[in-house]
């Protein structure tokens, strides 16, 4: 039995939809572990964008979304795509380039999408995904569909001027969208505090008239539930929300990252608020799950990624003669 | 039935037809609700379609141009208005980054069915920010299509044919042509996109022209009628895809080529051409150098007489195709 003292995902969600969610949440973070260690091993080329330790934010801002309502997503996007329900196979064969991935090996880590799912793809160009989230969220609302659209991006995009002109556009014609800020501090190596002339990024939210709110995104709960005030303030027609996520990615930017602009004291802070274990410990404190169980999750997560990476390896690279072949839908005369 | 109307009212008719024929049909751009537009194209089409699907968008063209590839991709199809070609510099992300690549990118799990439009030229004497001719930016660029549509004909039925169209494709609209006044069937017809247009036959040489240069080269080519030389004049009408057999098939008749663009001549359309015929079977059949005459390399100038020399004029494409045809070059 809950009380009004139990935290809102507690409270407002299925047993199921809280041991999916932390379901997702390990195998975003095997996923990511799979993936650096692939690339260390040589199989994946190009470079990526680990979310380890923003596990929650990707997971809670989700929870609520069915398969019509739209993502747009980020370089550091793993983890919105995994949350949306991607199979992790065709995510693994995207890394590995071959023509089972998502986006046939065309894309890779940056681009990769699962249209099918409502996930309108990663975005290589910071802030390239807001005022393409702005659009389906255009269309959510002229052909009644009753979708929302949540459209991620990180602190480093809202100095983008694309941030400034989705919003305002967003706000004008009242659109059913959620702009959802992962903030984990940093912009590559320029913290906010270089970079941003706000204290809190949803401050901004004021100048476009929509409500902007703080939350602490390694808090699966708190999460979930701002993300549920927005979704259904926007699918009354009453517009976007801005929200801002406070987490942290504990890995570097990118592989070429040598971890110069903070310490090891604040990683080792923020890996100890860990949002996995925290989110295990919700579980077992409430009786949903029991310890046994969260780890035996752990390591179903942990088969499901070897699967992956072996249906990944094993699958077959694209056809050189293809090369052209998705430029456009119908060939050129 | 076909009457004469306006190279403008040409366009407006073609996006009233998609308009009453498709629900998911809407138009984007700045004024182009009850001010109709700043060249009065989309007029007054918000009196039958209303607010909703006559946009007008806040003065943002990146956002803008997003909010358009993004209603694209998720099942609506947008004509976006740019007010000024100039303007695509401020979306340009949103057209090369996304626009074009995310069919690609994704591979081929969606298309952009976008149509944008961009009033392009000079001779308005709106100086250098209001006067490019941009249009081989965007054709430098795979994933876009760029079309030039040059009569009233061919302005509605290109546009229809875009709108028809599953992928992004850029129209570039002259300036000067808006109020040129020509045959147009009414209802609906489309004009295939990638097919250039003989404009005039003949034998001596090739003249392949892009937008209000279409209309000077076929002037020079009355004056040079006179003097015995019969110039053939082909009218590209869309540089991406290009029209190589027409092309190719004129020059190889001709043996001269001069390329007429209004646009900056270093890198332009003409180096393509150019390339395409020198790296063709035609080039054996070149009796002289080939010709490019384009804009100046300079950016647009306000004064009216140095606007005028900034781009190619119908003396200048008089003289150069004499000077070639009769062995001065």
């Amino acid at each position: 039995m809950s009380d009004a003292n139990d935290p809102w995902a507690i409270r407002n969600l299925t047993p199921e939809t809280l041991r999916e969610s932390l379901r997702k949440m390990y195998l975003i973070r095997k996923f990511e572990e799979g993936a650096e260690d692939s690339y260390t091993r040589g199989l994946i080329h190009g470079t990526m964008h680990l979310s380890i330790g923003q596990e929650a934010s990707a997971v809670g801002a989700c929870v609520g979304l069915s398969d019509s309502d739209k993502i747009t997503s980020t370089h550091r996007g793993h983890g919105h795509c995994v949350a949306k329900g991607a199979d992790m196979g065709r995510m693994f064969a995207e890394f590995f380039g071959k023509e089972t991935g998502y986006c046939r090996g065309r894309g890779g880590s940056m681009h990769i999408a699962d249209v099918e799912k409502g996930n309108l793809g990663a975005n290589g160009i910071v802030g390239g995904g807001l005022p393409i989230a702005v659009g389906a969220a255009l269309s959510a609302k002229r052909l009644n569909t009753g979708a929302v659209t949540v459209c991620f991006f990180g602190d480093g995009a809202n100095n983008e001027g694309a941030f400034h002109e989705a919003l305002n556009i967003a706000s004008v014609w009242k659109l059913p969208v959620v702009f959802f800020c992962e903030n984990n501090h940093y912009g590559m190596s320029t913290s906010t505090e270089r970079s941003t002339a706000v204290k809190q990024i949803a401050d901004r939210a004021a100048g476009y008239s929509m409500p902007g709110v703080t939350v602490d995104g390694n808090d699966f709960s708190a999460v979930a539930e701002v993300m549920a005030t927005a979704t259904e303030r926007a699918k009354a027609g009453n517009g976007p929300s801005l929200i801002e996520s406070m987490t942290y990615r504990w890995r570097g930017h990118s592989k070429s990252d040598r971890n110069r602009y903070r310490t090891k004291e604040e990683i080792a802070d923020w890996m100890d608020r860990d949002p996995i274990p925290r989110m295990a410990e919700m579980l077992i404190a409430h009786g949903i799950m029991d310890a046994q169980g969260v780890a035996e999750m752990e390591s179903d997560a942990d088969q499901t990624i070897a699967q992956a990476i072996e249906f990944a390896a094993s699958s077959p690279a694209p056809n050189l003669a293809d090369l052209t072949r998705d430029v456009y839908t119908r060939p050129l005369i | 039935m076909s009457r004469e109307i306006s190279y403008a009212e040409a366009i407006r008719e073609a996006m009233d037809i998609a308009l009453s024929e498709d629900d998911r049909t809407i138009l984007m751009g700045e004024d182009i609700g009850v001010y109709g537009g700043a060249f009065q194209v989309t007029g007054d089409l918000i009196d039958t379609y209303g607010p909703d699907r006559v946009m007008d968008t806040p003065i943002s063209e990146l956002g803008g141009a997003g909010v358009a590839v993004g209603a694209a991709m998720t099942g609506l199809r947008p004509i976006f208005e740019f007010q000024f070609s100039d303007f695509a510099a401020l979306a340009m992300e949103q057209i090369v980054n996304q626009a074009a690549k995310l069919r690609f990118m994704l591979g081929g799990a969606v298309s952009i069915p976008l149509v944008m439009r961009f009033p392009a030229g000079s001779g308005t004497g709106a100086a250098a920010q209001h006067s490019q001719s941009l249009e081989a930016w965007l054709a430098h660029v795979p994933g876009l299509k760029v079309l030039q549509p040059t009569t009233p004909y061919d302005a509605k039925g290109l546009l229809l044919a875009a709108i028809d169209d599953p992928d992004p494709v850029m129209i570039f609209e002259h300036k000067l042509l808006y109020k040129m006044k020509g045959e147009v069937p009414e209802g609906r017809y489309t004009v295939p996109i990638g097919k250039a247009a003989v404009r005039r036959e003949g034998h001596d040489v090739t003249i392949v022209a892009t937008s209000i240069m279409v209309h000077k080269a076929l002037e020079a080519a009355k004056t040079l009628a006179d003097s015995g030389i019969n110039a053939e004049v082909i009218d590209l009408r869309c540089i991406r895809p290009i029209d190589r057999e027409t092309v190719l098939g004129s020059v190889r008749k001709t043996g001269r080529l001069v390329c007429v663009y209004e646009a900056v001549k270093t890198l332009g359309i003409g180096a393509e051409i150019s390339a395409m015929v020198a790296e063709s079977d035609a080039f054996d059949y070149l009796d002289a150098p080939i010709v490019r005459l384009g804009g100046a390399d300079c950016p647009i100038p306000y004064n009216p007489d140095l606007e005028k020399a900034a781009v190619p004029q119908v003396p200048d494409i008089i003289t150069a195709v004499r000077d070639l045809v009769e062995g001065r070059r």
